[in-house]
């Protein structure tokens, strides 16, 4: 635990399970909030990583869970990665590239620490849940106490390990609290299956993400919906 | 190189060991440089309604056949191209147009991979072309050769796969105009086709593109030595206007920036300009090159109908109008690649691709390297694109239970 700096502490002994994965970097195994939307996705389904980087978490349900897995990464770099690794990653977008996919193509549809870099981020998820039948998406809690806090008491902009970028280099664009996708998702009439809060790592909270302390006091939630 | 009794040094058409050969039943010889007659019972309907048979296919095969079959690599050449994908030009001497990718141990590994490269129907190095001889009249075919399409090529390969016992191909891989008979090979037969890699290519051919092939067309048809197509019959051969239809195609297969690195403003041997119309500049001594040495290798007549092959190429047209349409229902795993600054099949036709995949949830990989080297970049030294191959293939290897690497 010493790895993680102050900004966390809090949340990490007020909230977070007893870390039983390794730190991030150690050869253990892939990220820990990887490792948790992979809990989440059935054997042999097919499976939609937007934003899969250089596609470990494609390659993780391949190898456990023998997923019929394809990306969508926007980073050449990441694409080249995944595609060298023998993965089906297309270079696009999931404002523009999501449109060409029929519906129910998937099983599940993953959004992981995007839906906020969007210019469309309703759209994103209602196409999001038209291709897959699952979505799984996470996201940034701008609820989260230290955030409010930075603002109330600096007035600036809140840059954290969660959101590290000043404001002028953020590629977030559309920063929202856990109250707030609720809504977004009442208002689509899509079902939220599992919710949880997270810590900056991806931890599992032990925290409900239904209750409104989650929205105080997680840094990042982690959503599984369905279609009505 | 091999151990084939009847391998062919020379591109004869009236061959007895090839017209030997039975199109079912007994094994077709293999290795560098083969012939097969095909269509003797059933000839190749045409796209054009003509029925085209018996038809010679000449190939090139390297490394083995598993007991299975099942680890066929189709190599499909571009437009000047042939079958020595690996070994070298019988004309030229210059080593296989793709012995980077394709040999023992590498990306194509014919250690692990049996691979096969067909000279196309039309084209000029064996197969069943203008510059060949019309079995009805004896005479060399010229412009009475029929019309052929990109999928008639297809269907003829098609048709020495059946010879050959090849149910399902591993892989059918091909840059440019060989990408546009990979496409077409995974729309006709969808079922004989694992995984497919459409190089720097399109699903059909720009307007551009056509333009481009018009002009070259136009330059071997002005040549007062085309002789209405019947050079061969007058002992003549077009080479001016076919060096000029070559200098033209050179052009569109670089970039502004790799003309400009190889030789910028550079003069050709002087040290100034001599305000005349030698070649002053060394980027025109080097067409001048690439057009004087390409007439030694290839057939005027066969540049024709191969460049009309490539116009006539539109998968979506074909399909309703809707690309997608051509890919429904494929359970073929696609590796599209582009190159950032070929102009002549540009990132954006290969997108297009990727987008139809998509629409009908094909498992497909796209990467566009980053080069500088336009439209031949998938002939040269590109790490970032072999790399890319070398994964796919690997991967779709494993989902095919084939050995890995290294595994034999």
């Amino acid at each position: 635990m010493t790895h993680i700096d102050t900004a966390n502490q809090t949340v990490a002994q007020a909230g977070t399970v007893a870390a039983a994965g390794a730190p991030p970097g150690a050869n253990a195994g892939i990220r820990v909030d990887l490792q948790l939307i992979a809990s989440l996705v059935a054997p042999e389904s097919r499976v939609l990583d937007v934003g899969c980087e250089d596609g470990t978490l494609l390659s993780y349900l391949w190898q456990t869970k023998r997923v019929d897995g394809r990306g969508i990464e926007l980073s050449m770099d990441g694409v080249q990665a995944a595609v060298a690794q023998g993965l089906s990653v297309i270079q696009g977008d999931a404002d523009t590239d999501l449109k060409d996919y029929p519906a129910g193509a998937f099983d599940y549809a993953i959004l992981s620490q995007t839906l906020q870099a969007t210019r469309n981020p309703r759209g994103v998820l209602e196409d999001l849940l038209r291709i897959g039948h699952r979505a799984i998406v996470s996201f940034p809690n701008f609820g989260y106490w230290r955030n409010r806090l930075h603002l109330v008491t600096q007035g600036r902009m809140p840059v954290s390990r969660c959101l590290p970028s000043q404001w002028w280099a953020t590629p977030n664009i559309h920063l929202c609290t856990i109250r707030d996708f609720r809504d977004l998702c009442r208002e689509l009439g899509v079902t939220v299956e599992a919710a949880y809060a997270l810590d900056s790592q991806g931890r599992k909270s032990r925290l409900s993400a239904d209750g409104s302390l989650a929205n105080l006091m997680a840094e990042q939630a982690l959503f599984l919906l369905r279609r009505k | 190189m091999t151990d084939q009794v009847d391998s062919h040094d020379t591109q004869t058409q009236d061959d007895t060991a090839a017209a030997r050969v039975p199109e079912r039943g007994a094994e077709l010889p293999r290795g560098q440089d083969q012939r097969v007659v095909l269509g003797h019972d059933k000839p190749l309907r045409l796209d054009c309604g003509i029925d085209l048979g018996p038809f010679t296919l000449a190939y090139s095969t390297y490394g083995s056949l598993n007991a299975e079959k099942t680890n066929c690599i189709l190599v499909c050449h571009a437009l000047t191209g042939d079958h020595f994908v690996a070994d070298p030009h019988p004309t030229t001497g210059k080593p296989g147009w793709w012995h980077q990718i394709v040999g023992p141990g590498k990306i194509v590994d014919t250690d692990r991979f049996f691979v096969i490269c067909i000279n196309v129907l039309g084209s000029c190095m064996g197969s069943s072309g203008p510059a060949e001889t019309d079995p009805a009249t004896g005479k060399p075919w010229g412009m009475r050769f029929p019309v052929i399409t990109i999928g008639d090529m297809v269907q003829a390969q098609a048709r020495l796969m059946d010879a050959l016992g090849i149910e399902r191909l591993f892989a059918v891989i091909g840059g440019s105009m060989g990408g546009m008979q990979a496409l077409e090979w995974a729309h006709t037969f969808p079922d004989r086709v694992f995984a497919c890699v459409p190089i720097a290519t399109s699903y059909r051919h720009s307007a551009q593109n056509i333009a481009f092939h018009e002009v070259g067309r136009q330059a071997i048809v002005s040549d007062p030595d085309w002789c209405g197509g019947d050079y061969l019959e007058h002992d003549k051969r077009p080479e001016r206007g076919l060096a000029v239809a070559r200098m033209a195609a050179h052009i569109t297969y670089l970039s502004e920036q790799a003309l400009h690195r190889k030789f910028g403003r550079r003069l050709q041997d002087r040290s100034t300009i001599t305000y005349g119309f030698e070649a002053d500049f060394q980027v025109e001594s080097y067409l001048r090159y690439q057009g004087s040495t390409f007439v030694d290798r290839f057939d005027a007549n066969s540049y024709l109908y191969i460049t009309r092959a490539m116009d006539y190429f539109d998968l979506a047209e074909e399909n309703g109008g809707r690309l997608a349409n051509a890919f429904m229902g494929t359970k073929t795993r696609f590796c599209v690649i582009s190159f950032s600054s070929d102009w002549l099949f540009p990132t954006s036709e290969s997108r297009a691709v990727v987008h139809a995949l998509n629409a009908v949830a094909a498992n497909v990989s796209f990467v566009e390297v980053q080069s500088d080297k336009g439209h031949d970049a998938f002939l040269l030294d590109e790490p970032e694109f072999h790399e890319t191959l070398q994964g796919f293939l690997d991967g779709a290897a494993e989902h095919l239970g084939l050995p890995r690497r290294g595994e034999g």
